[in-house]
């Protein structure tokens, strides 16, 4: 076990906002192709874990290692050559809505790997197709889509420079459960194509079964149970039994209370 | 309690002071960061055009009416003032040093300010809350370079042309209540415009102008991209941008005025 690199690797992540702990000390590996869901309550701070790998916040301290590779405290420039390897879902989409969907779906192609536009345009279409949409749409503006088909774009997005690493911000938060199970199903059928490696974040308990191979719980800024999905259910840990099973009875109520 | 009265009095002025200091620093950092990046490749062409179209070209009717009642009032204006002891001749020559090196960049100024200005905040500011400004560094992009150098760029070249058209049409509406109400023989008002006209005037103007269209996107950027905090922050991100680009701008209309003609 120990001769393989981990894609990713969290070790002692810290973060707060003033005085308010928000990652008190994570520590995860992902492998190659292991598809990972963090599961964790509302404000438990999922987000602001991605966020700190992305780069898009500093962590206080920890290090997070991609392919080996310490990227806390890297340059500009560094992180563009990282992101490279990143794909993401965001929480809402965050399509840019002064584009045409196409070139949003296309804007890794054009601007990171300085794809020519029509060649881009192409790839874009058939990502597109790929997530169930229909050619048509490449020309709208993204708010002129349902909530459902911004996310299945964001989806194109995410996947078109075919990343090495996604991560998805609750994917189906939001969406009705047939659409959900769709867009469940495109993540799984697109990490099984590229190969990716993949970290997701979810609530939704359907999803997360659906598209994990491991399943790993933040409570006060810990990763408090990992383990593979198959045991999430019978984990026999109690915070994990009360979260999975959604009951508002347990010891994550009385710390809330308190 | 007389003590305890002024160290709380000296301690708000403190936290302000800091606060200021601190808002200081991170301005200068922005810019610095932005200037940098408007040098550095890759550079994007289509937004470089873009913001060019839309500060340039969609601000002329706004601009030419500024400046034509501008010019009209001046000549107006001039001539019954200076009637008083017997100057009225020197109105044309009024109207194109007023424009030319005060009121073309400072008026043009002020309505770009107001229009490009919060109309760039809000975009950015929108982009800041949901997101996208997140998504474009997920997808290996700058947002430095993507979103602010092309419009610091677009402003710093396109309000000196802008300017050099409301001092044109200014001077065109001086001429127009010249020659048709104040009873000026078109070709002397004309001959008067040109008589003591020196290019220092009319360069300074466009030197002023540059710098206001620098300003008043820096603001623009700088206040969208530091929006926090939904629809609330957006607001008060274009609010921001308007009011410190108009103060700016009049800052550095005397600062740059004394640079040039103080000599
Ligand atoms: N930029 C920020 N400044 C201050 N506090 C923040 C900031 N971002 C997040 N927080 C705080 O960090 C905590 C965790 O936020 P985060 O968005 O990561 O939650 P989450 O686990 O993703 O929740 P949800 O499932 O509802 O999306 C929240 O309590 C929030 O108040
Ligand atoms: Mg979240």
């Amino acid at each position: 076990m120990t001769e393989a690199v981990p894609k990713l690797r969290l070790r002692g992540l810290h973060k707060s906002f003033g005085p308010k702990v928000v990652l008190d000390g994570v520590d995860l590996d992902v492998m190659p192709g292991e598809s990972v869901v963090v599961i964790g309550g509302s404000g438990t701070g999922k987000s602001v874990m991605l966020k700190c790998i992305l780069g898009l916040m500093r962590p206080d301290s920890g290090s997070i290692q991609v392919d080996g590779e310490e990227v806390v405290g890297i340059s500009a420039r560094e992180r563009e050559r990282v992101n490279h390897k990143f794909g993401m879902l965001f929480q809402g989409a965050a399509l840019f809505d002064s584009l045409p969907v196409w070139e949003n779906v296309a804007f890794g192609l054009i601007q990171g790997s300085r794809m020519p536009r029509k060649q881009a345009r192409e790839k874009a279409i058939e990502k597109l197709l790929a997530v169930g949409l229909k050619e048509d749409v490449a020309d709208l503006s993204p708010s002129e889509l349902s909530g459902g088909m911004q996310k299945r774009v964001g989806l194109a997005r995410a996947i078109a420079d075919e990343p090495e690493i996604i991560f998805f911000d609750e994917p189906t938060t939001g969406l009705d459960p047939i659409m959900a199970d769709v867009i469940n199903d495109l993540i799984v059928k697109c990490v099984k194509d590229l190969g990716a490696t993949t970290l997701s974040i979810t609530h939704d308990m359907a999803s997360a079964s659906k598209i994990a191979d491991r399943v790993a719980m933040l409570w006060q800024g810990r990763l408090i149970w990992v383990g593979p999905a198959s045991e999430v259910f019978t984990s026999g840990n109690e915070y994990v039994d009360q979260f999975v099973h959604g009951r508002a009875q347990g010891p994550i109520t009385m710390q809330v209370r308190k | 309690m007389m003590i305890n009265g002024i160290l709380t009095f000296l301690s708000v002025i403190g936290r302000y002071f800091l606060s200021f200091l601190r808002h200081t620093g991170r301005l200068a950092e922005f810019t610095a960061i932005s200037v940098f990046h408007v040098f550095r490749p890759p550079f994007y062409f289509r937004t470089l055009g873009r913001q060019m179209v839309e500060i340039g070209y969609f601000s002329l009717p706004v601009v030419g009416l500024t400046a034509i009642f501008s010019g009209m009032v001046l000549a107006l204006q001039s001539h019954t003032g200076f009637a008083r002891f017997s100057a009225e001749g020197a109105v044309a020559t009024i109207v194109v040093l007023s424009m030319t090196r005060e009121l073309g960049p400072v008026l043009a100024g002020l309505m770009v300010a107001g229009r490009v200005g919060a109309s760039m905040a809000a975009e950015i500011g929108t982009m800041r809350v949901t997101e996208q400004i997140d998504a474009l560094t997920t997808l290996s992009t700058n947002p430095f370079k993507y979103l602010v150098a092309p419009r610091l760029l677009a402003g710093t070249l396109m309000l000196p042309v802008l300017v050099l058209i409301a001092d044109v049409i200014g001077v065109f509406g001086g001429y127009l209540i010249g020659t048709y109400k104040l009873g000026f023989n078109p070709a002397n008002y004309i001959a008067r415009t040109w008589e003591f006209l020196e290019p220092m005037d009319v360069i300074s103007g466009l030197v002023k102008a540059s710098v206001f269209g620098f300003l008043i996107t820096l603001m623009g950027c700088y206040n969208g991209y530091q929006s926090r905090g939904g629809a609330q922050g957006v607001g008060q991100a274009t609010r921001n941008a308007v009011v410190s680009a108009s103060i700016l701008i009049l800052v550095f209309n005397y600062l740059i005025t004394e640079l040039f003609f103080s000599r």
